[in-house]
C-alpha cells in the first residue's frame, strides 16, 4: 500500500486518524423511540437508554429530533463510469451523489472503458474511491474478458488484489453461455466470491426498446419480454443449486422473476436478489411520452410487475434495492426513443422512493429498509464493516433520515454529473440530513462535507 | 383539431371527417386548367425525411405547391445524420429557417412525437411515418379512397360528403408486426365505424393486439366473404431470416392473395395496398392490376387528403383562428 495515499479519509486509517466527536440527539434507531447516540473514535461509542441523555465535552452536536437513523446504506449496482466516460461521471461526482443518498459503500460495475477485468483496472477504482473519500467504493469484476461472454476473466487475481473483489458481473450484458456461467458459478467458490447475473437472453431482445406488452405494440417499440429475463433467471437457479455455488441476480424486474426466486429459495439454494428502486415504482406507461428519461435495461413494466416486486421485497423474496444508477450524458437522452441510451439516475433518490413505495405503503418498516438497503446487501457483497447493527462498538457507518421531509427533484441540484433521472419534477418523501463513514460525516445538514 | 397530426388517434370523428371532407373539396381542383389554392401563400412547409421514401415525400411535396407554400426538402438519409443528436439539431435549424409545418418521416417509432413535444421547434408536426408506429395521413387516404369506392356510385363523388364507414368491414392482412399503416388503419378505421379483422400468422401480429379495437384471424379464407375491403401489407422477404416465417413461397400460399381468393371475395369488394408492392408475394399480378384494385387512386387520393391536412392544420378554419386570438 503506498503510504502516500494513506490519509483521513482513507480505509482502515479511522481508528488512528482523529474523525470528531458527534452526539445525535434524540435519534430514532430504525424508528425506535428517540435517543441519543454518542459517535467517537469512529464507532458507536454510546447509546442512551430509556431517556438519559449523553453529554460529551468537545463533542458537536447533532439535532436528530424526529430523525431516523440506519445503518449507512449499501448499494450493490452503481455505475461510476470511471475510466471511460467521464463526461457522465467521475469516481469523485458518483460517490458524492452516494453520500448524499444515504450510502456509506457502493459497488461498482465493471462495464467501464477499460472493462474492469483486470487487477489493474479494479485497483484503479477502488484507489479512486478512497481518495474521493465520499464511501466506500468496492469494484465489482467482470466475469468475462472484456464483458464479450466467451472467456473467464481473471477473477482470481481481481480477487486478490488491494480491491479485494468479491462480486462478480457482466452487467450491462448476460452471461448468456450455460457452460461459461457454470464455470464462472463454480470458480468463485474458492475465494467466496458470488456471481452477480443480468438476465438478459440476448435472441429474445434483439434491438429491444421497451416492456413487450399492450403498450409496445401501440408504440411500435420493439418488445423486451419478461420472459427473457425469467428464462436466464431458471437456468441460473438450477445451474447454482447444481454446482452448489452463490448466485446474485441484479435488476429483477418482473412478477414471474419473483416466483421464480421464490420457489428456488424454499428450496434452500444460495440464491439472492435486488431490485431497483424505480422498479418499484414507475411503470412502462411512462414510454407513451417517448422520453428517453424512461427508457432503461430491464425495462419498466406493468403495475401487476410492480406489485409483486414490492411483495417479494416485502417478504425477503428479494433482498436487496440496488440503484443500478447509471449516468448518461444529455447528448445520449436528448434524442430520439431507439438511439437513446438505457439507463436512470438512482443514488440521489433511492431511499425517497423506497419510502415512498414500501414505508408509506406499510410493506416495510424502517428496519425492514435497513435490512434491504444495508445489512443484506453487505452480506451479499461481503463487506464486514458495513450493514452491521447499530449498537454500541459498531462502526459508527450511519445515515440520519427525515421521513417528515418532501422534497421535489431538481435534477440540476443533483451531485451526480449526469441529469438523467426519471423523477425530475416529482415531489418525493424523505431526505437524508447526515451520512457518516467510520465516524467522519460525509453529508452534515444535507450538505456535502 | 389538434395542433399536430402525430397518430391516427388524435383524430375524433369530427375531425375525420372533417379532413375527408375538406381532401373532396380540394380534390376537385384536380379537375380544374390551375391547380393551384393560394391559402399557404408565404408559409414554408419542410419535408423532413430521414428515411427514403419517394413516393410520400413526392406526395406531401405535391399537396404543398398546390396550397401555394414554399417547400424545403430535407432528405437526412445516411450515415451522419443517423444518430440521434441530429433529429434536434436538425429541428432546431428548421426552426431558425422559420419552418411553419414539419412533415417528418423517420425510422424511429416517436421520433415524430419527439418533435412535437421536446420544445425544439414551434411548427405543426405531421407524422409521415415513423418506425413501426403509425403512418396517419397513409390512414386518412385509405378511408378516403373506402369512401369513394364504397358510399357512392362511380363518380358521385359529391355523395361521400359527411359519410363515415359505419359497418363496412375492412381485412387487413400481412406483417402487422413491422406495420405502421396497419396501426393507423386500424385506429382511424375504428373511429370512422369500420369493424377491422387483420389476418396474420402468428409471428407477424404483435403481443398485445387482443386489446386493440379490431378483430384478429390467422385464416385468410374465411375473412374473404365477408369483407368489403382488403388490404395487402408489404412482406418484407428479409423477415424470413427472423423465422417469423417459413418460406416466401409459403407466406404466399397462405396469406397472400390470388386470383382464386379474389374470386372469393363480395362483388362489390375492393382491394388496397399501400405500396410499394411486392407482385407474386403477398398480390398476385392479377388482382394488383384488377378492377378491383384501387392501388393507382390511392396515390392521387394521397395528395388531396395531405392538402386538407395541411390546410387544416396552418391555416385552420376562421372560427378557431378567432378562439385562439
Amino acid at each position: 500500500m503506498t503510504p502516500a495515499l494513506r490519509g483521513p479519509r482513507g480505509i482502515g486509517s479511522a481508528a488512528s486518524d482523529f474523525v470528531g466527536i458527534y452526539v445525535l440527539k434524540g435519534a430514532r434507531i430504525l424508528g425506535a423511540a428517540a435517543t441519543d447516540l454518542l459517535v467517537e473514535d469512529g464507532v458507536i461509542a454510546d447509546i442512551g437508554q430509556a431517556g438519559r441523555r449523553i453529554s460529551r465535552a468537545g463533542a458537536e452536536l447533532v439535532d436528530a429530533d424526529g430523525l431516523v437513523v440506519l445503518p449507512g446504506l449499501v448499494d450493490l449496482h452503481t455505475h461510476l463510469r470511471e475510466p471511460g466516460r467521464e463526461d457522465a461521471e467521475t469516481v469523485e461526482t458518483g460517490t458524492a451523489a452516494a453520500a448524499l443518498g444515504g450510502f456509506t459503500a457502493v459497488h461498482a460495475m465493471a462495464n467501464t472503458d477499460p472493462v474492469a477485468d483486470t487487477a489493474g483496472v479494479v485497483e484503479q477504482v477502488w484507489r479512486l474511491g478512497r481518495e474521493a473519500g465520499h464511501c466506500d467504493v468496492r469494484p465489482v469484476g467482470a466475469v468475462t474478458v472484456g464483458l464479450a461472454g466467451t472467456q473467464l476473466a481473471e477473477l482470481g487475481a481481481m480477487a486478490d488484489s488491494a480491491a479485494r473483489v468479491r462480486v462478480f458481473s457482466d452487467d450491462g450484458s448476460c452471461v448468456s453461455d450455460a457452460a461459461l456461467m457454470r464455470r464462472a458459478l463454480e470458480y468463485v467458490k474458492a475465494f467466496g466470491g458470488v456471481v452477480a447475473q443480468h438476465a438478459q437472453e440476448p435472441r429474445l431482445t434483439e434491438g429491444a426498446q421497451m416492456n413487450e406488452g399492450e403498450l409496445s405494440g401501440v408504440l411500435g417499440l420493439k418488445g423486451w419480454p419478461a420472459v427473457a429475463e425469467e428464462a436466464i433467471i431458471a437456468r441460473d437457479v438450477l445451474l447454482t443449486a447444481h454446482v452448489g455455488s452463490r448466485l446474485h441476480v441484479c435488476h429483477v424486474s418482473s412478477a414471474g422473476s419473483v416466483e421464480i426466486l421464490r420457489w428456488a429459495k424454499a428450496k434452500g439454494w444460495n440464491v439472492t436478489a435486488e431490485v431497483t428502486p424505480h422498479h418499484l415504482l414507475l411503470t412502462d406507461e411512462l414510454a407513451t411520452t417517448y422520453d428517453p428519461l424512461f427508457k432503461v435495461n430491464p425495462p419498466l413494466r406493468t403495475s401487476d410487475d410492480v406489485e409483486a416486486l414490492r411483495a417479494g421485497l416485502a417478504d425477503g423474496t428479494i433482498d436487496a434495492v440496488a440503484t443500478d444508477h447509471a449516468p448518461h450524458s444529455h447528448e445520449d437522452k436528448d434524442c430520439e426513443w431507439d438511439a437513446a441510451a438505457m439507463g436512470m439516475l438512482g443514488l440521489e433518490t433511492a431511499l425517497s422512493v423506497v419510502q415512498e413505495a414500501m414505508v408509506e405503503t406499510g410493506l416495510l418498516d424502517w428496519a425492514g429498509v435497513a435490512d434491504r438497503m444495508s445489512t443484506r446487501p453487505a452480506r451479499i457483497g461481503s463487506l464486514e464493516s458495513h450493514g452491521r447493527p447499530l449498537e454500541v462498538g459498531a462502526t459508527a457507518n450511519l445515515v440520519l433520515v427525515d421521513p417528515a421531509a418532501r422534497r421535489t427533484i431538481d435534477p440540476f441540484a443533483l451531485a451526480s454529473r449526469s441529469r438523467n433521472t426519471p423523477f425530475a419534477g416529482a415531489t418525493l418523501p424523505g431526505s437524508v440530513v447526515a451520512t457518516f463513514l467510520r465516524g467522519r460525516p460525509t453529508v452534515l445538514d444535507g450538505k456535502l462535507q | 383539431m389538434k395542433p399536430h397530426l402525430l397518430s391516427a388517434a388524435d383524430l375524433t370523428h369530427d375531425d375525420a371527417l372533417l379532413v375527408l371532407d375538406t381532401a373532396e373539396e380540394l380534390a376537385r381542383l384536380a379537375d380544374r386548367p390551375i391547380k393551384k389554392l393560394p391559402t399557404l401563400r408565404g408559409r414554408t412547409v419542410v419535408n423532413l425525411f430521414f428515411e427514403d421514401s419517394t413516393r410520400t415525400r413526392i406526395s406531401f411535396e405535391a399537396a404543398a405547391k398546390r396550397l401555394s407554400a414554399d417547400v424545403i426538402n430535407f432528405t437526412a438519409k445516411g450515415s451522419s445524420v443517423s444518430k440521434g443528436e441530429s433529429l434536434k439539431d436538425t429541428a432546431l435549424t428548421l426552426e431558425a429557417m422559420g419552418a411553419d409545418a414539419v412533415v417528418v418521416r423517420h425510422h424511429a417509432s416517436g421520433a415524430p412525437h419527439r418533435l412535437a413535444h421536446s420544445g425544439w421547434i414551434r411548427g405543426a408536426v405531421v407524422n409521415a411515418g415513423d418506425g413501426t408506429h403509425e403512418h396517419p395521413t397513409q390512414a386518412l387516404l385509405d378511408a378516403f379512397t373506402m369512401r369513394r369506392r364504397l358510399n357512392a356510385g362511380p363518380g358521385d363523388h359529391q355523395a361521400t360528403v359527411g359519410t363515415d364507414l359505419a359497418g363496412r368491414r375492412v381485412t387487413i392482412v400481412g406483417d402487422v408486426l413491422h406495420s405502421r399503416v396497419a396501426r393507423s388503419n386500424v385506429l382511424l378505421l375504428r373511429t370512422l365505424g369500420a369493424e377491422v379483422t387483420l389476418v396474420a400468422p402468428p409471428t407477424l401480429l404483435p403481443v398485445g393486439v387482443d386489446v386493440w379495437p379490431c378483430a384478429t384471424s390467422y385464416d385468410l379464407d374465411g375473412e374473404l366473404a365477408k369483407s368489403d375491403v382488403v388490404m395487402m401489407l408489404r412482406v418484407q422477404r428479409e423477415r424470413m431470416g427472423d423465422a417469423y416465417f417459413p418460406s416466401a413461397r409459403e407466406y404466399s400460399r397462405r396469406y397472400g392473395l390470388d386470383g382464386r381468393r379474389m374470386t372469393m371475395l363480395p362483388d362489390h369488394a375492393i382491394v388496397m395496398h399501400p405500396g410499394p408492392m411486392n407482385r407474386g408475394m403477398e398480390i398476385a399480378a392479377e388482382v394488383a392490376d384488377s378492377a378491383r384494385s384501387t392501388i393507382v387512386e390511392q396515390v392521387t387520393n394521397g395528395v388531396s387528403v395531405r392538402m386538407a391536412v395541411l390546410h387544416l392544420l396552418l391555416s385552420g378554419d376562421p372560427a378557431a383562428h378567432e378562439a385562439t386570438a
